[in-house]
């Protein structure tokens, strides 16, 4: 190609003379492979000469392919010049230029050209044409007739033209030709043939059906160039059915086993490493052997486990062998001892700085954690490093591992991060790919698990995106995946699915149930969702979207008569049926809109007792309605199941089900919430809620802390800066960092059992205390405790609290796992107390406690002698607090335990009060606090506010709510009065005036998301009810608020 | 199995593309396009793979060349590497220090050597000595000395 002369390139600037391998890399060694430095010479003179070169070169084709069609045409070209011509044509069409005027003369030239003309006919054929063009047809013979000649050279041409590209309806032609090949005494002749038969049998395999003995002389051949050629049609074939060549499975191994330990020339050595093409073809064959088959696997333990003791030289070829080999035994039949040197493979590669290898480890874990979740858990740092990876590759590989590891728990964390990926890719594929990943993750967790209380927009929303997509592959498969999920949910238990998700169930089944061709009973669905109307739970609304989607699947005979059956038991509700079907839906039959022929059945329904039929607008007030009466079980839940929280007293086996109720949806990050019992949670606690709905909320520092000093303690355990115990963070580095532990903890949740890497600490605090001498009572506080005015919350800590306490006699210890017991150390006699540190340390944003160090008060005389409450600290004397409580009391009458609330200006102190009623001295106890479900939400703080203030905050916040509420009536006061002192006693809220029959209230949240941000009530008399209207610039606050006044009022 | 092999230049420029399944014209062009926008657009130091539609795609730069190929999804992509490397040596057993202007120029000959290396997107032959002497033999018929020469030279 002399369109411009070599050196004039590089003169320009446009080129580097410089070679593609350095003379490291020329030793076998790509490691160390650095690029040369350019030099800046030829750097300017690119830029200077770029533009001039582009415009340039188009001149220069265009004319140059001017000259060419005037040479071809011209009837004196040699065929040596013609090759020329088509070594430019070929250029030419590379860059873009078309050249179509030469294929013809590519033919030509191949079929009479020399052996060196020949060549690049053939080269130019296979680049021009393709396989449906007509011109290859002319050039079956010539094929045919190089096939056959006695020329080596031209018997390899035309075995690799046949091999690259050849029309299907041609093999027949050549197919004997090429058969017989395969006895051919020249190695290379053989190898090439058997390639050819394996490309024929990709594109027509009915074709070389016949020849399968062959190909097995083929993978005897003595040949190991040959025989590894064979191994690509065969490797199709296992694929294709493995069953039909277990009999291969010896032969397979004996093959590796010889290739491992370095029987094959060393012609194949490749790096040093023998025959790594060879090995890892044999690995894959091997894998679909042994697939879910113990006899053949057992066959090759041996081989995979010398495969990969061998693979162990540091270079890429090895990589690729091991992770083959990885690959490999997790997909036969599992062996222990093998799985395990694979998972420390895979360790490696995951660890490893070379961001290829972790990439591929990524993969391999993608793969294996289908098998065992647990294997990531080793690795959750480093995943959530790659999650932010600067690669995009790479975190996206990392986030499909965590949709292979997705459970209800950490559900939402993990399509936040889809969703956040989704946002920043451009890419079209793997959006298609992401989104149905999503919403394959939300319809199956989040829908079934909270369904009710989610917006109606939601299940629609996600309705429309079934329905609108264009009728692409991806489309059809989302679909389908949905039905067919569905229909499974179906066949299990439905009663506690909710009614939402049944709704969105029935309107997928009814629109794409035709899509499950393979489905030979088109009655099942049919009776799945006849099943469904039958079942006392299902909901009106329910179920006329169930008879829609009936309605919808009358095509066939079966499906029919079970419709008809389901009419006539439902017919008083085929009206609402029509009326409420809320998405369009084409119907097949023609309706009679005002469903005149309905109204007999209507009114002999009615007759009989039905209910009458109502507007759908009617039905959805009545719905509100219910939602909000009903608030008690669902009102406040997140969209994911709290029936995975037991909340299980300890000691007491006691229920306490109201801390839950105080949760909210506000974050959309329910992880915090599932607790389990005892160690097998240890990943779920102390969850920091690091994922909002504006993405990664960065730590929030809560407002006010107490100023009360922090008591330094004497352990070095005990310091919050001290370094992390070995035992709970192996796999982090030095200096772990504390969110992406608590995001590993979110992401991780549900996955592993006790035994299993633990990030984050208890949160069932035990602490121990040791009394020494006289020392006879000790405060206890617990400090900065925020939290709201919810008291059943407090309430129930205070049950849950309870002491162990063995006389005087030794700690008990009660939680190994996470108690710490700190040796007591009397000095000279004097009183000492020690505590041990409780610091929940992930803290949790919910978590109330925050750092709630145990604070040893002063040892006290006598505690009989004095009041409990003039112990109080002094900082806290002044303010107001609560009756003192006494607390299980009866558990062992020399104990006494009570506690009382201190209400800061911005926090809520707990002082639990322990006292000996005994003169004997106290040596030692326990004290274990159960606090796990301390996480509420909502506080309720006064927000001082004017009356004009109020105004423009009212008309500045868009979520309001209506409800009434009861009154609280006294005797010496007004019931509008007593209801708003009785709420500001309960709740702290802020009276900020009161006119007439009506009063305005005020108050902010103090803790969670949205913290500070205010809430609004107006208040007005009406009849015997007190009409509140609740106003906040958040959506889920007036709900909550509204919950906690009902209840506060209730307990009055 | 391999689908396609592409060599581009930072430019984006091609300077050689193999095809081991039948793609439409069209479809060519796009797939050019994408690859070229989609390698070079990485940054030095990310890993050397990218998932194009259902393909895996593996690519290596060699000095001012980028050597591109598409994969089966169940392909190893690490072997890839290693199957662009082996070729890589193989053109510089052949060229001698090759460099993108001995492709340039000698475009064919590179197309010939990858010929013999692959054979319908399968490696059908990995050993370097085995495959210099297949070459060498046809070019020795081929080349006669006096095309030799007027090979341009620097």
């Amino acid at each position: 190609m002399n369109l411009i002369s070599k050196s004039a390139y590089i003169n320009m600037g446009y080129f580097q003379p410089f070679p593609f391998l350095c003379l490291s890399e020329r030793d076998d060694n790509m490691e160390k492979s650095k690029q040369r430095p350019e030099p800046m010479q030829a750097l300017t003179l690119y830029k200077h000469s770029r533009c001039l070169y582009f415009q340039e070169e188009e001149k220069l084709i265009k004319k140059e392919l001017a000259s060419l069609k005037e040479q071809v045409a011209s009837p004196n070209t040699t065929m040596r010049q013609m090759k020329e011509i088509m070594v430019r044509a070929i250029y030419c069409e590379m860059l873009g230029y078309q050249a179509s005027f030469s294929y013809i003369h590519a033919i030509k030239l191949a079929q009479q050209g020399s052996v060196l003309e020949k060549r690049v006919g053939y080269l130019a054929v296979s680049l021009f044409l393709k396989e449906t063009d007509e011109f290859l047809l002319l050039l079956v013979n010539t094929v045919l007739k190089d096939l056959q000649s006695t020329n080596l050279i031209e018997v390899c041409m035309a075995l690799t033209v046949v091999s690259q590209m050849f029309p299907k309806d041609m093999i027949p032609a050549i197919l004997p030709v090429v058969e017989e090949k395969l006895t051919h005494p020249k190695e290379i002749i053989r190898r090439k043939a058997v390639l050819a038969l394996y490309k024929f049998y990709l594109i027509a395999p009915n074709q070389v059906q016949h020849i399968h003995s062959k190909f097995r002389k083929a993978l005897c051949d003595k040949d190991p160039g040959v025989m590894t050629a064979s191994l690509h049609i065969y490797l199709q074939l296992i694929k294709e059915s493995p069953e039909s060549y277990k009999d291969l499975t010896g032969s397979m191994v004996t093959i590796l086993r010889q290739v491992v330990g370095g029987k094959l020339p060393l012609d194949f050595n490749y790096h040093s490493v023998p025959a790594p093409w060879l090995q890892i073809q044999l690995l894959r064959i091997l894998a679909y052997l042994g697939k879910e088959d113990q006899g053949t696997s057992e066959v090759m333990y041996d081989v995979l486990e010398e495969s990969l003791r061998r693979a162990e030289m540091n270079h890429n070829i090895t990589y690729a062998i091991l992770y083959e080999c990885v690959k490999t035994i997790y997909t036969v039949h599992p062996k222990s001892q093998l799985l395990e040197k694979a998972a420390e493979c895979i360790g490696n590669f995951v660890l490893s700085p070379k961001i290829n290898l972790k990439y591929l480890g990524l993969k391999a874990l993608t793969y294996v954690v289908q098998q065992d979740a647990n294997l990531a858990l080793p690795h959750q740092i480093t995943i959530i490093e790659c999650l932010d990876h600067s690669d995009v590759i790479i975190k996206r590989e990392t986030l499909e591992l965590l949709f292979r590891i997705t459970n209800a728990q950490n559900v939402t964390v993990i399509v936040e991060k889809m969703l956040e990926f989704l946002r920043l890719t451009s890419d079209d594929y793997s959006t298609i790919d992401l989104v149905g990943k999503v919403a394959e993750l939300t319809m199956n967790s989040v829908f079934s698990l909270g369904g009710d209380v989610m917006q109606p927009d939601i299940p629609n929303n996600f309705l429309r995106l079934l329905a609108e997509g264009v009728d692409s592959v991806e489309d059809r498969q989302l679909r389908l995946f949905a039905v067919d999920s569905y229909v499974s949910l179906l066949q299990g238990e439905t009663a506690k699915l909710p009614q939402r998700f049944l709704q969105v169930i029935s309107w997928v089944l009814g629109e794409y149930s035709y899509l499950r061709e393979e489905d030979s009973d088109p009655g099942s669905v049919m009776r799945l969702l006849a099943r469904l109307l039958d079942q006392r739970h299902t909901s009106t609304e329910t179920r006329s979207w169930v008879l829609g989607a009936m309605t919808k699947l009358c095509s066939s005979p079966v499906s029919v008569a079970l419709a008809r059956d389901v009419c006539e038991r439902y017919l008083s509700w085929a009206k609402s049926v029509w009326a409420n079907i809320p998405l369009c839906v084409t119907f097949e039959i023609l309706v009679d809109s005002s469903l005149s022929f309905l109204d007999g059945y209507v009114s002999e329904a009615l007759a009989a007792g039905a209910a009458p039929y109502k507007s759908p607008h009617q039905r959805q007030e009545e719905l509100v309605q219910e939602k909000a009466l009903s608030l008690e079980p669902y009102g406040l839940s997140l969209p994911v199941s709290l029936s995975s929280c037991s909340i299980t007293d300890r000691l007491t086996d006691r229920q306490s089900p109201t801390l839950l109720s105080m949760s909210s949806g506000l974050s959309g990050n329910s992880t915090e919430l599932s607790h389990k019992e005892g160690s097998t949670a240890l990943k779920l606690d102390g969850v920091k809620r690091v994922w909002g709905k504006d993405g990664y909320l960065a730590q929030q520092q809560s407002a006010g802390e107490t100023p009360i000093p922090q008591v330094e303690l004497p352990s070095p355990l005990l310091s919050p800066q001290s370094p992390p115990s070995q035992t709970q963070k192996p796999s982090s580095g030095p200096e772990p960092d504390q969110e992406k532990r608590q995001l590993a903890s979110s992401l991780f949740v549900g996955l592993g059992s006790h035994n299993s890497v633990c990030l984050v600490r208890l949160p069932s605090t035990v602490c121990s205390v040791s009394i020494a001498d006289q020392s006879n009572v000790f405060k206890a506080l617990f400090k900065p405790f925020y939290i709201n005015s919810c008291r059943s919350a407090l309430h129930n800590l205070l049950d849950t609290t309870t002491v162990a306490s063995e006389g005087g006699a030794a700690t008990t210890t009660l939680q190994q796992t996470s108690q710490r017991t700190l040796d007591h150390t009397t000095s000279n006699g004097s009183p000492h107390v020690e505590g041990t540190e409780q610091r929940v340390e992930a803290g949790g944003p919910l978590s109330l406690i925050r750092g709630n160090d145990l604070h040893p008060a002063p040892a006290l005389e006598r505690p009989r002698d004095l009041p409990l409450t003039s112990h109080l600290p002094a900082e806290l004397s002044g303010l107001a607090r609560s009756e003192l409580t006494t607390l299980c009391s009866d558990h062992d009458p020399s104990l006494a335990l009570s506690a009382c609330r201190v209400y800061k200006e911005d926090a809520l102190v707990l002082l639990v009060f322990i006292s000996n009623n005994t003169d004997s001295t106290l040596h030692q106890m326990a004290l274990q606090l159960t606090c796990k479900e301390l996480e509420v939400y909502f506080s309720d703080w006064p927000l001082t506010v004017s009356t004009g203030d109020y105004g423009k905050m009212w008309l500045s916040f868009s979520h309001d709510l209506k409800q009434n509420l009861r009154l609280v009536t006294t005797e010496h006061q007004e019931p509008l009065t007593a209801t708003l002192d009785a709420l500001k006693g309960k709740l702290h809220l802020h009276i900020v005036d009161v006119i007439g029959s009506e009063g305005i209230v005020a108050c902010r949240l103090l803790q969670g998301q949205g913290q500070g941000q205010p809430c609004l009530l107006h208040c007005r008399v009406h009849a015997d009810s007190l009409a509140v209207w609740l106003r906040s610039p958040v959506p889920e606050l007036p709900d909550s608020l509204l919950y906690h006044c009902q209840k506060a009022l209730t307990e009055t | 199995m391999m689908h396609f092999l592409l060599l581009f230049s930072r430019q984006g420029k091609l300077r050689l593309q193999k095809w081991f399944t039948p793609v439409p014209e069209r479809e060519k062009k796009k797939i050019v396009r994408d690859m070229t926008t989609m390698v070079l657009g990485r940054k030095p130091r990310s890993c050397n793979f990218l998932h194009w539609k259902d393909l895996k795609i593996v690519y290596k730069k060699y000095a001012s060349l980028y050597f591109c190929c598409g994969l089966d999804a169940e392909e190893n992509e690490l072997l890839a590497l290693e199957v662009l490397h082996r070729y890589v040596e193989l053109l510089d057993k052949y060229f001698g220090n090759v460099c993108e202007l001995d492709i340039i120029f000698n475009f064919e000959k590179a197309y010939f050597i990858l010929d013999e290396f692959l054979l319908g997107g399968e490696v059908q032959e990995t050993s370097k000595q085995v495959l210099s002497r297949s070459i060498e033999a046809s070019d020795m018929l081929q080349e006669t000395m006096e095309e030799y020469m007027s090979k341009p030279a620097f």
